[in-house]
């Protein structure tokens, strides 16, 4: 439907096409990306669960998870809220509604086409920079520099005096992604060896964790939950330290992911004590939030978006703690390779900054289709499903991560590892299809909100009129 | 609000990136250039070819363009025996090079000069092939492994060094490890036995030379699996990993191992198709309890993907 505006004269389009496109894609590579986790999952829980096929293979399909969630899930999901929150923030229209559609359409079609491949086998071989070379090359030049254009030139073209914290972090966390695709991927195009190699990978995967999929979530709860309580943000300098500290700190730390392979012992140390610094920007945000809701904590309760916004703020005390200290040598040589990293990976992305994105997901949806949610109970079981879930998720395989490291340091025979964490390997199962089923609930829940949810007046928020169902 | 003012905005994100930048990208650029390659490095730079992983030679990533590594106890040139046995590299005529053979800065400033100057690697040319081989030299009493150019130093050719190894003593080990990329077994091993423990069961950890020239290391982050860097000097049995690999619950009953029956191919090592389909059903009849034993795991076919994986793992997971 959104189709017939690729080719159509930018002034013809109406504001909030992009967006919505980027929203409803996003939602898509969600169910995709977490139906794949879900199946993995299973494999891991029960190998002869599809077996003996390769494209079924648990090494073909693992990798396709997750670059699905991060590539298609999480980053889509930021780039709809740029869609509509910077123009909103500067007083002002977006820059190319249809460069924004095109963007959205290349993205689709070249991580469909990236994610083929890697299901294939088709692969680099380097962890989180899977993509072979010339599909990086796409994503850096077809998807990400344009959308970083659209994000940039609204940004100068705003009509308001300053630039307000969310699209700092907007702005400057395109540049570095862009930066970081293309040094990290240097190993593929300029044929790097060894340790270099090594190296960069992890420097890659760590930088676009720190500087793009935390960062960018939580510029995005800055803006949203002003918006939704009416309370203005607790404080802009603590909003500044955070920036300025996720810029300085968290571009840093790539080595504490190598802390036993043979790098540089310096190196490693650096890494560690930057790593704990994480926990400036780190406190810095949970508490200008948390008081942002002063006076309005009924809204954590009675609306559905805050609620997931808090619950992602309060997912990241525990993240960051963990983030903070299992980096220390004192502490990764237990857990380092176990499942506690995992569930330390989900913590971040489907606790911490999928819930913020959700949230903005959902109400960006209403705002730019004028539609208030069609249904609140769908979207409640949606949070609880998600929540529910998630948490089933991290504990188990927390628990299994324990018991692996455990198995590692007193050496026990790996198969008694594997038979320890069965359990666990089920449970893990059981949350993530939980979260898988409440995405199909949220698809359909958006689905008749762009259908019939009631229309919102303009000039009025979605969340301020009452539900009719 | 200084902050405000977006140009000091943009440079000092610029800036503060930049420095970051220079002391986690171009500093220890300095490190990783002086270190030396070891035999494990320069054995597995060799043997892997000029990349593994999506390249202009393997674009499926199925080890096409990839050398043979050979074991030879005769010379290939004299005849003379050769004890104990020594391991050649082969590359056909247009494989393209290794990257340290390429590029003989990434060996190491020592291990470059006694490469170039004894090694005559530099003399190695692409279409015609070349024989690679590891020998050893002695600089300032330490002795220093580097790679040698046999087809200028000794006279071997490909053609006769693959001749007198037979088919039985070649190795297709770049091919194999090319399989374990495709196949993501790196997604539950590791080739990486920490420094902290894992000497006891998993063996050394790797030294800093041991991957000089090797892309993409792959040493994996995620252990749902033993550490199989040295797993061949633990279990050096082909019938086992034939099995193993075939339904790992043949031998490891509580494996979460998938099965990689897909990579015997279509036939067996006399031609015959497989019947995967009655494999399975007297397999699911032995698991009930119906049969006394599991069925034969059928022998491969000698340009099996499997052959390349298990040649792989025992030739060079030492
Ligand atoms: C789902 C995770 C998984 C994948 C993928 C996987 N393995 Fe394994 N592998 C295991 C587990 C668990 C064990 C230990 C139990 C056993 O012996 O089967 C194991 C054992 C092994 C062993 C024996 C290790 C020892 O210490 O005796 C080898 C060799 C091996 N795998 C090679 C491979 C290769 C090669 C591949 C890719 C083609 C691969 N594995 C893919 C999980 C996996
Ligand atoms: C937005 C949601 C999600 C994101 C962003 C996400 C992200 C990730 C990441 C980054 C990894 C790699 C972890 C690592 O190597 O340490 C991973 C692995 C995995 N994920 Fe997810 N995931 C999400 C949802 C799910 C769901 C719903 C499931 C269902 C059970 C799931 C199952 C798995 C499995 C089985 C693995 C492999 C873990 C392993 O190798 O041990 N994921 N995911």
């Amino acid at each position: 439907m959104l189709f017939k505006y690729l080719f159509a004269k930018n002034e013809d389009i109406p504001a909030g096409s992009a967006t919505i496109f980027f929203g409803f894609s996003s939602i898509l590579w969600f169910i995709v990306g977490t139906g794949l986790g879900s199946f993995n999952a299973a494999k891991l829980a029960f190998p002869d669960f599809v077996t003996g096929v390769e494209m079924f293979a648990f090494g073909h399909m693992r990798q396709v998870h997750v670059l699905a969630v991060i590539l298609g899930w999480i980053s889509m999901a930021f780039a709809m809220t740029m869609m509509y929150m910077t123009p909103a923030l500067g007083n002002t229209k977006l820059w190319s509604e249809k460069l924004g559609l095109w963007t959205a359409f290349l993205w689709n079609v070249g991580l469909g086409t990236g994610l083929t491949l890697l299901w294939c086998g088709i692969t680099s071989g380097r962890e989180y920079s899977d993509l072979i070379w010339p599909v990086d090359l796409v994503v850096i030049f077809g998807v990400l520099l344009p959308l970083g254009i659209n994000v940039w030139m609204t940004i100068a073209q705003r009509r308001t005096q300053g630039i307000y914290i969310t699209n700092w972090f907007f702005g400057a966390c395109i540049f570095m992604l862009i930066t970081t695709f293309l040094v990290g991927n240097s190993p593929e195009l300029f044929n790097l060896t060894g340790l270099t190699e090594a190296y960069l990978t992890f420097w890659f995967a760590h930088n676009v964790l720190g500087l793009w999929i935390t960062p960018v979530a939580a510029g995005i709860a800055y803006y949203v939950l002003p918006k939704l309580t009416g309370n203005p943000l607790y404080s802009h300098r603590i909003g500044h330290l955070h920036f300025w500290s996720i810029i300085a700190f968290y571009s840093t730390p790539a080595s504490h992911h190598l802390l036993s392979a043979p790098l540089p012992e310096w190196l490693k140390s650096f890494a560690s004590v930057e790593g704990v610094l994480i926990l400036i920007p780190a406190v810095a945000f949970v508490a200008n939030i948390l008081l942002t809701m002063k006076g309005r904590w009924s809204m954590f309760v009675e609306n559905v978006e805050t609620k997931f916004t808090i619950t992602g703020v309060l997912l990241a005390i525990p993240l960051n703690m963990q983030g903070g200290f299992q980096q220390t040598r004192a502490i990764n040589w237990y857990i380092h390779g176990t499942g506690w990293i995992v569930a330390h990976a989900h913590l971040a992305l489907l606790g911490m900054s999928s819930f913020l994105e959700v949230a903005a997901v959902y109400f960006g949806l209403q705002q730019m289709m004028r539609r208030k949610l069609y249904s609140l109970a769908l979207a409640n079981v949606h949070y609880w499903f998600f929540i529910i879930g998630f948490c089933t998720y991290w504990i188990s395989m927390t628990i299994a991560g324990l018991i692996q490291g455990a198995g590692k340091i007193y050496e026990v025979p790996y198969i008694d590892v594997v038979i320890a964490e069965h359990p666990y390997m089920i449970a893990r199962w059981v949350g993530g299809t939980m979260v898988f089923t409440g995405n199909m609930i949220w698809l359909y829940n958006m689905y008749m909100t762009a259908r019939e949810g009631t229309l919102v007046p303009k000039g009025r928020y979605a969340h301020e009129l009452a539900y009719e169902r | 609000m200084a902050f405000q003012n977006y140009r000091w905005g943009t440079a000092g994100i610029g800036g503060m990136f930049g420095l970051s930048m220079t002391i986690t990208l171009f500093f220890p650029s300095f490190d990783f250039r002086s270190a030396e390659s070891t035999w494990v490095g320069l054995d597995k730079s060799m043997s892997n070819g000029r990349t593994i992983g999506f390249s202009y030679e393997d674009p499926t990533v199925t080890g096409q363009g990839k050398p043979l590594t050979v074991i030879l106890n005769k010379d290939p040139k004299t005849g003379a025996t050769i004890d104990p046995p020594v391991r050649a590299y082969v590359y056909r005529p247009g494989t393209p090079f290794a990257s340290p053979l390429n590029h003989p800065d990434n060996l190491g400033p020592t291990v470059k000069r006694l490469s170039i100057d004894k090694g005559k690697i530099d003399q190695a040319v692409k279409a015609q092939g070349a024989v690679f081989t590891i020998n050893h030299a002695d600089v300032n009493g330490e002795e220093w492994a580097y790679a040698e150019n046999a087809s200028v130093t000794r006279g071997w050719t490909v053609d006769a060094a693959l001749s007198t190894a037979g088919d039985a003593n070649t190795k297709y080990v770049g091919r194999g490890k090319s399989i374990y990329i495709h196949e993501g077994c790196w997604w539950c091993h590791t080739l990486l036995p920490e420094h902290t423990q894992d000497w006891q069961v998993f063996g050394t950890p790797p030294y800093l030379g041991d991957f000089n020239g090797e892309m993409p290391t792959a040493f994996g982050s995620d252990r749902k699996a033993p550490d199989i860097l040295h797993v061949a000097s633990r279990n050096s049995s082909r019938e086992w990993m034939m099995m193993h690999f075939f339904n790992p619950r043949l031998v490891q009953p509580n494996s979460i191992m998938p099965r990689f029956d897909y990579l015997w191919g279509r036939v067996d090592v006399n031609g015959n198709p497989i019947d995967f389909s009655t494999w399975r059903k007297e397999y699911t009849a032995y698991r009930k309890g119906e049969r006394p034993y599991p069925p034969e795991v059928p022998e491969y076919a000698r340009n099996a993907e499997i052959r390349a994986l298990i040649d792989w793992v025992l030739t060079s997971l030492k």
